[in-house]
């Protein structure tokens, strides 16, 4: 098991306040990992206290094999962050910026020139190089963020919010760039909340609430554990009438419902797709629509907090 | 808990970084255009008085810095003003800047520790100072060989420079302080406006509270020369936890080498001395070392107080 990320009943309190409780989080090399949640529910904390930004109150973090609290600098050149809503010194260009980081990696001057100009390019920012960073848009300070994160060559990138406050161009593109981290190996963790992008980038997410991870797994098996079903079937019928018991009786179906008349919603733990339109059709009834959609993790999230609220 | 790797780990990158930041940035320009062109007037105004008296005064030099004349003060009562304002000026945004540009966690992920962050900004300050006030140092004394017709002596270069070094300790401290207010105030206004009220108070109102104070807690009526000197002693004793006192002693002692002592003297300590000759060098700095010591030792202090609260700062904006 190559593990580059472990916690470990990770807790971070301020005052009465729990930002965190009880984290035990691993993840493997290559993997990219969405944490997800609503503000406040410890996303940041929890990146902070793997960088060694701020000390846990208990448990244990290993990031690469060191204790980030007790050796940060080893961790930190080895983690490349680009924080929620990064800043750069607006005086400075964006090159200018990236000079100085560099120079705080202790890289060597032409080295540094070298990777400047290459994390430039792979950040879509060579024409744009020699430009006051405060004169960036936000898509670009973000792009900036990124190539910071890559001059140091990391083997972790942890992101905080990448996408967030981004024109859905904008955003595409970043998540492109993302894609592009994991082609190159490095472990990504980021952290979202606008879920539908995370779904699109990530091989594993955990859901955030209120300090706790409470959900956790590959995308189907949240949509498996909060939907319980983690298939969707959209059927338009011509009549109505008597199919209901007919649909509920497949295999695997676990609701269904109708929308309009003649429209039923199915969810289904399987692909049964043939089997429901064998049985439209053998009860007489014209099929004439029938469409497959996976729930998207806006829903497993809706629904996860919905639930939530209501037990509580 | 022991950290590992060394504290100083990229300090010289933030040093650099700030520098050239202080150095081009245009309040450092105004406020060295300011000083320059106060501390030029003052000096050319003694240096034209000190004409007079070229061939009567040994140390001719140490006075085109001190002299005074009306209305304009002398040369070192300018630094000592001005000078607060520029350290504050250098200091006031160093750390909530970095914070409000959201720039501090980015910086804080890089492979260094806070510590270099801190100190590389109070070096960066103090270095910037130091360049300023090395050039003032030369202009002056240029401007005393054209003027004057005199070559400085060894020993007037030697407390020239002491000089230079004390005024440097002195604005330490208020670049030291500025930057505790810069950690402790998330608004850059709220920061500059503290550590510009600390200095108005020490600069105004610090005297006339030591003398209500020393009134109140040793009065003195009736020409009781024990109870007169009592509160003179206490008089002294607060007023010297006033950096600019501390200062403005340095200044007398090392600029005037026929001071010899910086409190009350007795008649009697007076036996054997020759009253009006010089001191050696060795000696004003002794007499001036404790004010020297006070002054680093409230850099240190200030600097160790940003450091203790930068440390236990949350870096979440």
């Amino acid at each position: 098991m190559n593990a580059v990320i472990e916690t470990k009943d990770l807790s971070k309190h301020y005052g009465p306040v729990i930002a965190v409780d009880r984290l035990t989080l691993t993840l493997p090399k290559g993997e990219v990992f969405g944490l997800l949640g609503p503000n406040g529910s410890g996303k940041t904390t929890t990146i902070l206290m793997l960088l060694g930004l701020t000390d846990p109150t208990a448990g244990t973090v290993r990031v690469l094999g060191h204790d980030p609290s007790r050796n940060p600098l080893e961790v930190k050149r080895r983690v490349g962050y680009l924080p929620d809503s990064v800043g750069f010194y607006d005086e400075l260009t964006a090159r200018e910026n990236l000079r100085y980081t560099a120079r705080l990696n202790g890289l060597p001057r032409p080295e540094a020139e070298t990777r400047i100009t290459e994390v430039l390019g792979r950040a879509g920012l060579t024409s744009v190089a020699d430009r006051l960073a405060g004169a960036f848009s936000r898509g670009m300070r973000q792009r900036l963020g990124l190539a910071e994160v890559l001059l140091k060559r990391p083997e972790i990138a942890i992101l905080d919010e990448p996408t967030a406050g981004l024109d859905p161009e904008a955003a595409m593109e970043f998540l492109d760039l993302i894609r592009d981290l994991k082609a190159h190996d490095i472990t990504v963790l980021l952290s979202s909340h606008l879920l539908h992008q995370v779904q699109a980038v990530c091989d594993r997410v955990g859901l955030f609430h209120k300090g706790k991870m409470v959900l956790e797994g590959t995308f189907d098996s949240l949509a498996d554990q909060v939907l319980g079903g983690a298939y969707r079937i959209t059927i338009e019928t011509s009549r109505p009438d008597g199919l209901e018991p007919a649909l509920r009786a497949i295999p695997g179906v676990t609701s269904l419902s109708q929308e309009r008349p003649g429209q039923f919603k199915l969810e289904t733990q399987v692909d049964c797709r043939a089997e429901v339109a064998r049985r439209v059709v053998s009860a007489g009834v014209d099929l004439l629509g029938l469409a497959l959609e996976r729930p998207s993790l806006d829903e497993v999230y809706a629904r996860y907090f919905r639930k939530v609220d209501h037990e509580a | 808990m022991r950290r590992e790797g060394s504290p100083w780990t990229g300090l010289w990158a933030v040093v650099l970084k700030e520098l050239a930041d202080h150095l081009s940035s245009v309040r450092m320009q105004l406020l060295e255009l300011l000083i320059f062109l106060t501390a030029f007037a003052a000096t050319f105004v003694a240096s034209r008085q000190l004409r007079a008296t070229v061939a009567e005064d040994p140390f001719v030099y140490l006075k085109l810095f001190t002299t005074q004349q009306d209305p304009l003060p002398s040369f070192v009562a300018f630094l000592g003003f001005f000078l607060p304002l520029a350290a504050i000026a250098l200091g006031f945004d160093s750390v909530n800047g970095e914070h409000n540009r959201r720039t501090l966690s980015r910086v804080l992920a890089q492979p260094i520790y806070r510590d270099a962050l801190l100190l590389g900004k109070f070096l960066a300050g103090i270095v910037t100072l130091g360049i300023s006030l090395l050039a003032l140092w030369l202009l002056v004394t240029g401007m005393g060989l054209l003027v004057l017709g005199v070559a400085p002596s060894g020993a007037e270069v030697a407390r020239g420079l002491l000089f230079l070094l004390s005024t440097l300790a002195y604005a330490g401290i208020w670049l030291a302080l500025a930057l505790v207010f810069s950690v402790i105030f998330r608004q850059p206004a709220t920061s500059a406006l503290a550590a510009m009220a600390v200095w108005l108070f020490f600069a105004v109102f610090w005297d006339i509270t030591v003398q209500v104070v020393a009134q109140a807690f040793r009065p003195a009526y009736g020409g009781d020369p024990f109870a007169a000197l009592a509160q003179v002693r206490l008089q002294l004793f607060l007023s010297r936890l006033s950096p600019n006192t501390l200062f403005a002693e340095l200044v007398i002692a090392l600029l005037n080498p026929e001071v010899r002592a910086l409190g009350p003297v007795f008649i009697t300590q007076l036996e054997g001395a020759v009253l009006n000759s010089p001191l050696p060098v060795g000696q004003s700095l002794l007499l001036a070392w404790p004010q020297f010591t006070g002054l680093l030792a409230g850099v240190l202090l200030l600097f160790a107080g940003s450091y203790v609260l930068f440390q236990r700062q949350e870096v979440r904006a």
